[in-house]
Protein backbone atom coordinates (compact mmCIF):
# COMPACT_ATOMS: atom_id res chain seq x y z
CA UNK A 1 0.00 0.00 0.00
CA UNK A 2 1.29 3.57 -1.48
CA UNK A 3 1.64 6.36 1.12
CA UNK A 4 -1.28 8.00 -0.85
CA UNK A 5 -3.33 5.12 -0.16
CA UNK A 6 -2.68 5.44 2.99
CA UNK A 7 -3.27 8.70 3.51
CA UNK A 8 -6.51 8.21 1.28
CA UNK A 9 -7.64 6.14 3.97
CA UNK A 10 -6.89 7.80 7.21
CA UNK A 11 -8.49 10.77 5.61
CA UNK A 12 -11.70 9.05 5.03
CA UNK A 13 -11.35 7.74 8.37
CA UNK A 14 -10.69 10.54 9.96
CA UNK A 15 -14.20 12.08 8.40
CA UNK A 16 -16.48 8.81 8.88
CA UNK A 17 -15.17 8.89 12.91
CA UNK A 18 -15.41 12.46 13.14
CA UNK A 19 -19.30 12.53 11.65
CA UNK A 20 -20.15 9.41 13.80
CA UNK A 21 -19.00 11.49 16.95
CA UNK A 22 -21.91 13.61 16.94
CA UNK A 23 -23.70 10.59 17.99
CA UNK A 24 -22.21 11.35 21.53
CA UNK A 25 -22.42 15.03 21.54
CA UNK A 26 -21.62 18.06 19.35
CA UNK A 27 -17.54 18.73 19.43
CA UNK A 28 -15.18 20.74 17.27
CA UNK A 29 -14.12 17.13 15.26
CA UNK A 30 -17.95 17.09 14.02
CA UNK A 31 -18.22 20.18 13.00
CA UNK A 32 -15.18 20.45 11.24
CA UNK A 33 -16.37 17.62 9.44
CA UNK A 34 -19.57 19.05 8.65
CA UNK A 35 -18.33 22.58 7.25
CA UNK A 36 -15.90 20.54 5.14
CA UNK A 37 -18.67 18.77 3.97
CA UNK A 38 -21.11 21.68 3.26
CA UNK A 39 -18.76 23.48 1.75
CA UNK A 40 -17.60 20.41 -0.62
CA UNK A 41 -21.69 20.20 -1.53
CA UNK A 42 -21.54 23.44 -2.79
CA UNK A 43 -18.27 23.24 -4.43
CA UNK A 44 -19.98 20.14 -6.19
CA UNK A 45 -22.78 21.69 -7.59
CA UNK A 46 -20.59 24.58 -9.20
CA UNK A 47 -19.12 21.82 -11.27
CA UNK A 48 -22.09 20.01 -11.63
CA UNK A 49 -23.90 23.08 -13.02
CA UNK A 50 -20.57 24.52 -14.84
CA UNK A 51 -20.02 21.17 -16.85
CA UNK A 52 -23.47 20.13 -17.69
CA UNK A 53 -25.34 23.10 -17.96
CA UNK A 54 -23.17 26.29 -18.83
CA UNK A 55 -20.84 24.69 -21.05
CA UNK A 56 -23.31 21.13 -22.28
CA UNK A 57 -26.46 22.78 -22.74
CA UNK A 58 -26.00 26.50 -22.80
CA UNK A 59 -22.10 27.87 -24.50
CA UNK A 60 -22.01 24.98 -26.92
CA UNK A 61 -24.96 25.00 -28.77
CA UNK A 62 -25.18 28.99 -28.69
CA UNK A 63 -21.34 28.58 -30.65
CA UNK A 64 -22.92 25.93 -32.68
CA UNK A 65 -25.69 28.44 -34.18
CA UNK A 66 -28.24 27.94 -31.63
CA UNK A 67 -28.04 32.09 -30.59
CA UNK A 68 -31.72 32.22 -29.48
CA UNK A 69 -29.96 30.27 -26.13
CA UNK A 70 -28.97 33.59 -25.59
CA UNK A 71 -32.81 34.32 -24.35
CA UNK A 72 -32.06 31.60 -21.31
CA UNK A 73 -28.74 32.77 -20.81
CA UNK A 74 -30.03 36.31 -19.30
CA UNK A 75 -33.07 34.28 -17.58
CA UNK A 76 -30.53 32.71 -15.76
CA UNK A 77 -28.33 35.95 -14.81
CA UNK A 78 -31.64 38.23 -13.93
CA UNK A 79 -32.10 35.02 -11.39
CA UNK A 80 -28.80 36.68 -9.46
CA UNK A 81 -30.88 39.57 -8.71
CA UNK A 82 -32.93 37.48 -6.02
CA UNK A 83 -29.56 38.45 -4.02
CA UNK A 84 -30.20 41.98 -3.76
CA UNK A 85 -33.11 43.33 -1.82
CA UNK A 86 -34.02 46.40 -3.92
CA UNK A 87 -34.15 44.29 -7.63
CA UNK A 88 -35.46 40.94 -6.41
CA UNK A 89 -38.35 41.91 -8.04
CA UNK A 90 -36.41 41.48 -11.69
CA UNK A 91 -36.07 37.42 -10.87
CA UNK A 92 -39.70 36.89 -10.73
CA UNK A 93 -39.70 36.42 -14.39
CA UNK A 94 -37.03 33.82 -14.26
CA UNK A 95 -39.09 31.63 -11.54
CA UNK A 96 -42.33 32.74 -13.84
CA UNK A 97 -40.50 31.21 -16.98
CA UNK A 98 -39.22 27.67 -14.57
CA UNK A 99 -42.63 28.12 -12.46
CA UNK A 100 -44.90 28.13 -16.06
CA UNK A 101 -42.57 25.48 -18.07
CA UNK A 102 -42.91 22.87 -14.86
CA UNK A 103 -46.45 23.68 -14.58
CA UNK A 104 -47.21 23.27 -18.17
CA UNK A 105 -45.76 19.61 -18.14
CA UNK A 106 -47.01 18.27 -14.53
CA UNK A 107 -50.64 19.61 -15.90
CA UNK A 108 -50.69 16.82 -18.49
CA UNK A 109 -48.04 14.25 -16.77
CA UNK A 110 -49.93 14.24 -13.33
CA UNK A 111 -53.06 13.33 -15.37
CA UNK A 112 -52.47 11.52 -17.77
CA UNK A 113 -48.75 9.62 -16.43
CA UNK A 114 -50.11 9.18 -13.25
CA UNK A 115 -53.71 9.58 -12.19
CA UNK A 116 -55.19 7.54 -15.09
CA UNK A 117 -52.94 4.60 -15.43
CA UNK A 118 -53.26 4.19 -11.64
CA UNK A 119 -57.48 4.21 -11.55
CA UNK A 120 -57.09 2.17 -14.66
CA UNK A 121 -54.44 -0.37 -13.17
CA UNK A 122 -57.01 -0.31 -10.03
CA UNK A 123 -59.91 -1.27 -11.42
CA UNK A 124 -59.30 -4.84 -12.29
CA UNK A 125 -62.23 -7.46 -13.36
CA UNK A 126 -63.02 -9.20 -10.10
CA UNK A 127 -64.82 -12.62 -11.66
CA UNK A 128 -63.17 -14.55 -14.00
CA UNK A 129 -59.62 -13.47 -12.13
CA UNK A 130 -56.90 -16.13 -11.99
CA UNK A 131 -57.93 -18.12 -8.58
CA UNK A 132 -59.17 -16.89 -5.30
CA UNK A 133 -55.61 -14.92 -4.67
CA UNK A 134 -55.85 -12.89 -7.51
CA UNK A 135 -59.19 -12.52 -6.56
CA UNK A 136 -58.57 -11.24 -2.68
CA UNK A 137 -55.59 -8.98 -3.84
CA UNK A 138 -57.76 -6.90 -6.60
CA UNK A 139 -60.25 -6.38 -3.59
CA UNK A 140 -57.77 -5.80 -1.20
CA UNK A 141 -56.56 -3.05 -3.98
CA UNK A 142 -59.66 -1.75 -4.33
CA UNK A 143 -60.94 -1.04 -0.98
CA UNK A 144 -57.18 0.47 -0.29
CA UNK A 145 -57.19 2.88 -2.90
CA UNK A 146 -60.76 4.01 -2.10
CA UNK A 147 -60.52 4.13 1.49
CA UNK A 148 -56.72 5.56 1.47
CA UNK A 149 -58.45 8.60 -0.38
CA UNK A 150 -61.24 9.18 1.59
CA UNK A 151 -58.89 9.71 4.81
CA UNK A 152 -57.16 12.44 3.03
CA UNK A 153 -60.20 13.87 2.01
CA UNK A 154 -61.00 16.87 4.32
CA UNK A 155 -63.84 18.69 2.39
CA UNK A 156 -66.23 16.82 4.90
CA UNK A 157 -65.98 15.98 8.83
CA UNK A 158 -65.47 12.37 8.85
CA UNK A 159 -68.70 11.09 10.23
CA UNK A 160 -70.89 7.81 9.53
CA UNK A 161 -69.97 6.06 6.36
CA UNK A 162 -67.15 8.50 5.80
CA UNK A 163 -65.73 7.98 9.34
CA UNK A 164 -65.81 4.18 8.37
CA UNK A 165 -64.25 4.18 5.52
CA UNK A 166 -61.78 6.84 6.68
CA UNK A 167 -61.07 4.33 9.48
CA UNK A 168 -60.33 1.64 7.26
CA UNK A 169 -58.13 4.00 5.49
CA UNK A 170 -55.92 4.45 8.99
CA UNK A 171 -55.02 1.01 8.89
CA UNK A 172 -53.98 0.32 5.29
CA UNK A 173 -52.25 3.73 6.01
CA UNK A 174 -50.52 2.10 8.88
CA UNK A 175 -49.41 -1.28 6.91
CA UNK A 176 -47.75 0.95 4.66
CA UNK A 177 -46.24 3.09 6.26
CA UNK A 178 -44.94 0.16 8.60
CA UNK A 179 -43.32 -1.25 5.33
CA UNK A 180 -42.06 1.71 4.43
CA UNK A 181 -40.13 2.09 7.96
CA UNK A 182 -38.89 -1.62 7.35
CA UNK A 183 -37.62 -0.52 4.12
CA UNK A 184 -35.71 2.67 5.32
CA UNK A 185 -34.12 1.42 8.26
CA UNK A 186 -33.25 -1.97 6.21
CA UNK A 187 -31.54 0.96 3.74
CA UNK A 188 -30.12 2.79 6.49
CA UNK A 189 -28.45 -0.14 8.07
CA UNK A 190 -26.92 -1.30 5.47
CA UNK A 191 -25.05 2.31 4.57
CA UNK A 192 -24.08 1.95 7.99
CA UNK A 193 -22.52 -2.07 7.75
CA UNK A 194 -20.83 -0.24 4.81
CA UNK A 195 -18.93 2.20 7.10
CA UNK A 196 -18.34 0.25 9.80
CA UNK A 197 -16.83 -2.39 6.99
CA UNK A 198 -14.64 0.13 5.81
CA UNK A 199 -13.68 1.19 9.26
CA UNK A 200 -12.77 -2.68 10.25
CA UNK A 201 -11.34 -4.19 7.12
CA UNK A 202 -9.85 -0.83 5.38
CA UNK A 203 -8.64 1.80 8.13
CA UNK A 204 -8.40 -1.02 11.08
CA UNK A 205 -6.54 -3.31 8.38
CA UNK A 206 -4.07 -0.92 7.29
CA UNK A 207 -2.73 -0.07 10.58
CA UNK A 208 0.21 -3.05 10.01
CA UNK A 209 0.98 -0.76 6.63
CA UNK A 210 2.53 1.93 8.88
CA UNK A 211 5.55 1.89 9.94
CA UNK B 1 -45.21 45.58 -14.47
CA UNK B 2 -43.35 43.64 -11.57
CA UNK B 3 -46.40 41.01 -11.48
CA UNK B 4 -48.11 41.50 -15.11
CA UNK B 5 -44.92 40.29 -16.93
CA UNK B 6 -43.99 37.65 -14.71
CA UNK B 7 -47.80 35.83 -14.84
CA UNK B 8 -48.02 36.42 -18.53
CA UNK B 9 -44.57 34.54 -19.10
CA UNK B 10 -45.94 31.58 -16.42
CA UNK B 11 -49.31 31.50 -18.72
CA UNK B 12 -47.46 31.68 -22.10
CA UNK B 13 -45.04 28.99 -20.93
CA UNK B 14 -47.33 26.80 -18.97
CA UNK B 15 -49.63 27.32 -21.90
CA UNK B 16 -47.53 26.39 -24.93
CA UNK B 17 -46.34 22.93 -22.95
CA UNK B 18 -49.55 21.57 -21.98
CA UNK B 19 -50.87 22.91 -25.23
CA UNK B 20 -47.92 21.32 -27.35
CA UNK B 21 -48.75 17.67 -26.00
CA UNK B 22 -51.97 17.55 -28.50
CA UNK B 23 -49.03 18.40 -31.47
CA UNK B 24 -46.24 16.25 -33.05
CA UNK B 25 -42.55 17.27 -32.15
CA UNK B 26 -42.07 18.26 -35.54
CA UNK B 27 -44.88 20.87 -35.56
CA UNK B 28 -43.82 24.60 -34.35
CA UNK B 29 -45.17 24.11 -31.10
CA UNK B 30 -43.55 20.94 -30.04
CA UNK B 31 -40.16 22.86 -31.09
CA UNK B 32 -41.34 25.42 -29.02
CA UNK B 33 -42.06 22.82 -26.10
CA UNK B 34 -38.63 21.00 -26.51
CA UNK B 35 -36.89 24.25 -26.90
CA UNK B 36 -38.55 25.70 -23.68
CA UNK B 37 -37.41 22.09 -21.76
CA UNK B 38 -33.47 22.91 -22.28
CA UNK B 39 -34.41 26.75 -21.42
CA UNK B 40 -35.86 25.17 -17.99
CA UNK B 41 -32.86 22.78 -17.46
CA UNK B 42 -30.47 26.19 -17.98
CA UNK B 43 -32.80 28.65 -15.82
CA UNK B 44 -33.35 25.77 -12.96
CA UNK B 45 -29.95 24.60 -13.06
CA UNK B 46 -28.58 28.10 -12.48
CA UNK B 47 -30.72 27.93 -9.21
CA UNK B 48 -28.27 25.57 -8.43
CA UNK B 49 -25.26 28.33 -8.59
CA UNK B 50 -27.81 30.86 -7.07
CA UNK B 51 -27.84 28.71 -3.97
CA UNK B 52 -24.00 27.75 -3.85
CA UNK B 53 -23.54 32.02 -3.99
CA UNK B 54 -26.00 32.56 -1.14
CA UNK B 55 -23.68 29.88 0.78
CA UNK B 56 -20.74 31.56 0.30
CA UNK B 57 -22.59 34.94 0.86
CA UNK B 58 -23.74 33.76 4.41
CA UNK B 59 -20.84 32.33 5.35
CA UNK B 60 -18.18 35.28 4.06
CA UNK B 61 -20.48 37.76 6.04
CA UNK B 62 -20.45 35.37 9.21
CA UNK B 63 -16.70 35.16 8.73
CA UNK B 64 -15.72 39.34 7.92
CA UNK B 65 -17.80 40.01 11.28
CA UNK B 66 -16.14 37.45 13.28
CA UNK B 67 -19.41 35.69 14.45
CA UNK B 68 -19.84 32.67 16.91
CA UNK B 69 -17.81 29.80 15.37
CA UNK B 70 -16.16 32.10 12.21
CA UNK B 71 -13.24 29.21 11.89
CA UNK B 72 -15.68 26.69 11.23
CA UNK B 73 -16.90 29.05 8.49
CA UNK B 74 -13.83 29.40 6.67
CA UNK B 75 -13.37 25.64 6.68
CA UNK B 76 -17.22 25.51 4.84
CA UNK B 77 -15.68 28.50 2.07
CA UNK B 78 -12.24 26.85 2.06
CA UNK B 79 -14.16 23.90 0.33
CA UNK B 80 -16.24 25.04 -1.55
CA UNK B 81 -13.20 26.87 -3.54
CA UNK B 82 -11.31 23.74 -3.56
CA UNK B 83 -14.13 21.26 -4.89
CA UNK B 84 -15.51 23.83 -7.63
CA UNK B 85 -12.83 26.19 -8.70
CA UNK B 86 -10.66 23.28 -10.32
CA UNK B 87 -13.38 21.50 -12.20
CA UNK B 88 -14.09 24.92 -13.70
CA UNK B 89 -10.60 25.75 -15.05
CA UNK B 90 -9.97 23.87 -18.52
CA UNK B 91 -8.47 20.74 -18.46
CA UNK B 92 -6.00 21.35 -21.35
CA UNK B 93 -4.29 23.67 -18.90
CA UNK B 94 -3.72 20.81 -16.18
CA UNK B 95 -5.01 17.10 -15.79
CA UNK B 96 -6.04 17.87 -12.08
CA UNK B 97 -8.61 20.74 -13.31
CA UNK B 98 -11.84 19.67 -15.07
CA UNK B 99 -14.24 16.64 -13.51
CA UNK B 100 -12.55 13.52 -14.93
CA UNK B 101 -10.44 11.18 -13.14
CA UNK B 102 -7.45 12.09 -11.48
CA UNK B 103 -8.55 15.99 -11.30
CA UNK B 104 -8.68 17.76 -7.97
CA UNK B 105 -12.99 17.65 -8.15
CA UNK B 106 -12.81 13.88 -8.43
CA UNK B 107 -10.76 13.01 -6.07
CA UNK B 108 -12.50 15.37 -3.56
CA UNK B 109 -15.47 13.85 -4.30
CA UNK B 110 -14.56 10.21 -4.03
CA UNK B 111 -12.21 10.71 -0.64
CA UNK B 112 -14.58 13.16 1.36
CA UNK B 113 -18.10 14.19 0.06
CA UNK B 114 -19.14 10.66 -1.07
CA UNK B 115 -17.65 8.69 2.46
CA UNK B 116 -19.65 11.62 4.37
CA UNK B 117 -22.29 11.52 2.26
CA UNK B 118 -22.61 7.73 3.12
CA UNK B 119 -21.58 8.33 7.09
CA UNK B 120 -24.66 10.79 7.30
CA UNK B 121 -27.02 8.84 5.85
CA UNK B 122 -25.41 5.74 8.13
CA UNK B 123 -25.97 7.98 11.18
CA UNK B 124 -29.55 8.47 10.40
CA UNK B 125 -29.85 4.54 10.75
CA UNK B 126 -29.52 5.29 15.07
CA UNK B 127 -32.15 8.34 14.73
CA UNK B 128 -34.35 6.02 13.07
CA UNK B 129 -34.16 3.63 15.82
CA UNK B 130 -34.59 6.17 18.45
CA UNK B 131 -37.51 7.41 16.32
CA UNK B 132 -38.82 3.80 16.58
CA UNK B 133 -39.10 3.27 20.30
CA UNK B 134 -41.37 6.33 20.26
CA UNK B 135 -43.44 5.48 17.60
CA UNK B 136 -43.84 1.53 17.96
CA UNK B 137 -44.42 1.68 21.99
CA UNK B 138 -47.86 -0.31 20.61
CA UNK B 139 -50.27 2.15 22.68
CA UNK B 140 -53.05 1.54 19.93
CA UNK B 141 -54.11 -1.00 17.97
CA UNK B 142 -52.83 0.77 14.53
CA UNK B 143 -49.65 1.77 16.09
CA UNK B 144 -49.69 -2.10 16.96
CA UNK B 145 -50.06 -2.47 12.92
CA UNK B 146 -47.42 -0.38 12.40
CA UNK B 147 -44.97 -2.14 14.67
CA UNK B 148 -45.66 -5.57 13.35
CA UNK B 149 -45.82 -4.95 9.90
CA UNK B 150 -42.42 -2.73 9.92
CA UNK B 151 -41.01 -5.77 12.55
CA UNK B 152 -42.32 -8.18 9.53
CA UNK B 153 -40.92 -6.57 6.55
CA UNK B 154 -37.10 -5.74 8.22
CA UNK B 155 -37.11 -9.57 9.02
CA UNK B 156 -37.77 -10.70 5.50
CA UNK B 157 -35.23 -8.98 3.74
CA UNK B 158 -32.41 -10.24 5.81
CA UNK B 159 -31.73 -13.92 5.11
CA UNK B 160 -31.75 -14.99 8.98
CA UNK B 161 -34.79 -13.08 9.56
CA UNK B 162 -35.86 -15.10 6.60
CA UNK B 163 -35.12 -18.44 7.91
CA UNK B 164 -36.79 -17.48 11.04
CA UNK B 165 -39.97 -16.84 9.58
CA UNK B 166 -39.93 -19.66 7.71
CA UNK B 167 -39.95 -21.61 11.22
CA UNK B 168 -43.49 -20.84 11.30
CA UNK B 169 -46.17 -22.53 9.77
CA UNK B 170 -47.50 -21.06 6.15
CA UNK B 171 -45.35 -19.30 3.71
CA UNK B 172 -44.93 -16.04 5.72
CA UNK B 173 -42.47 -14.50 3.27
CA UNK B 174 -45.15 -15.32 0.24
CA UNK B 175 -47.61 -13.56 2.75
CA UNK B 176 -45.63 -10.97 3.07
CA UNK B 177 -44.70 -10.05 -0.58
CA UNK B 178 -48.01 -10.61 -2.17
CA UNK B 179 -50.92 -9.01 0.53
CA UNK B 180 -48.11 -7.44 2.07
CA UNK B 181 -45.87 -5.38 -0.08
CA UNK B 182 -48.10 -5.76 -3.71
CA UNK B 183 -51.51 -5.68 -1.69
CA UNK B 184 -52.14 -3.00 1.02
CA UNK B 185 -48.83 -1.10 0.56
CA UNK B 186 -49.35 -0.79 -3.26
CA UNK B 187 -52.91 0.32 -2.46
CA UNK B 188 -52.11 3.20 -0.08
CA UNK B 189 -48.99 4.16 -2.53
CA UNK B 190 -51.59 4.36 -5.00
CA UNK B 191 -53.90 6.58 -2.83
CA UNK B 192 -51.55 8.78 -2.15
CA UNK B 193 -50.82 9.73 -5.84
CA UNK B 194 -53.55 9.80 -6.99
CA UNK B 195 -54.21 12.36 -4.23
CA UNK B 196 -51.28 14.07 -4.72
CA UNK B 197 -51.18 14.25 -8.43
CA UNK B 198 -54.67 15.71 -8.44
CA UNK B 199 -53.49 18.26 -6.38
CA UNK B 200 -49.92 18.78 -8.11
CA UNK B 201 -52.63 18.99 -11.03
CA UNK B 202 -54.90 22.11 -9.70
CA UNK B 203 -51.87 23.64 -8.16
CA UNK B 204 -50.23 23.53 -11.84
CA UNK B 205 -53.76 25.31 -13.41
CA UNK B 206 -53.50 27.32 -10.43
CA UNK B 207 -49.43 28.69 -11.68
CA UNK B 208 -50.39 28.87 -15.33
CA UNK B 209 -53.52 31.39 -14.77
CA UNK B 210 -51.86 33.36 -12.54
CA UNK B 211 -54.15 32.62 -9.92
CA UNK B 212 -50.95 31.46 -7.34
CA UNK B 213 -48.99 34.02 -6.95
CA UNK B 214 -46.90 32.75 -3.87
CA UNK B 215 -43.70 31.50 -5.79
CA UNK B 216 -43.14 35.45 -6.85
CA UNK B 217 -42.76 36.61 -3.01
CA UNK B 218 -43.63 40.06 -1.79
CA UNK B 219 -42.93 43.49 -2.82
Amino acid sequence: MSGVELFQIWLVAFATLALFSFMYKDNPFYRVAEHVFTGLSAGYYIGLTWDTIIVTQLWNPMMSGRWWLFIPGILSLLMFTRLSPRFSWVSRTSLAFVMGVTAGGALVFQLHGLVLPQIQSTMMPLWGSEGVGTLLLTIIMVIGVISTLIYFYYSKEHKGVLGMTARVGIWFIMISFGAHFGYTVMGRVSLLIGRVQFLIEDWIGSFGQIG
Amino acid sequence: MRTTVPIAVAFIAGMVVAVSYFFADESAIGWLRLEFLVWLIIVGGMTLALGVVSIVRVNWDAVKKRKEGWPYKVLTLVSVFAMGVPAVLPESWSPLFGRNQGSIYEWLFTYLDAPMMATMFATLAFYIASAAYRAFRARNAEATVLLITATAVMLWRVPMGEAFLNLFPGDIPYFLNTYIMAGANMAVQRGIIIGAALGAASMSLRIILGIERTYMGRG
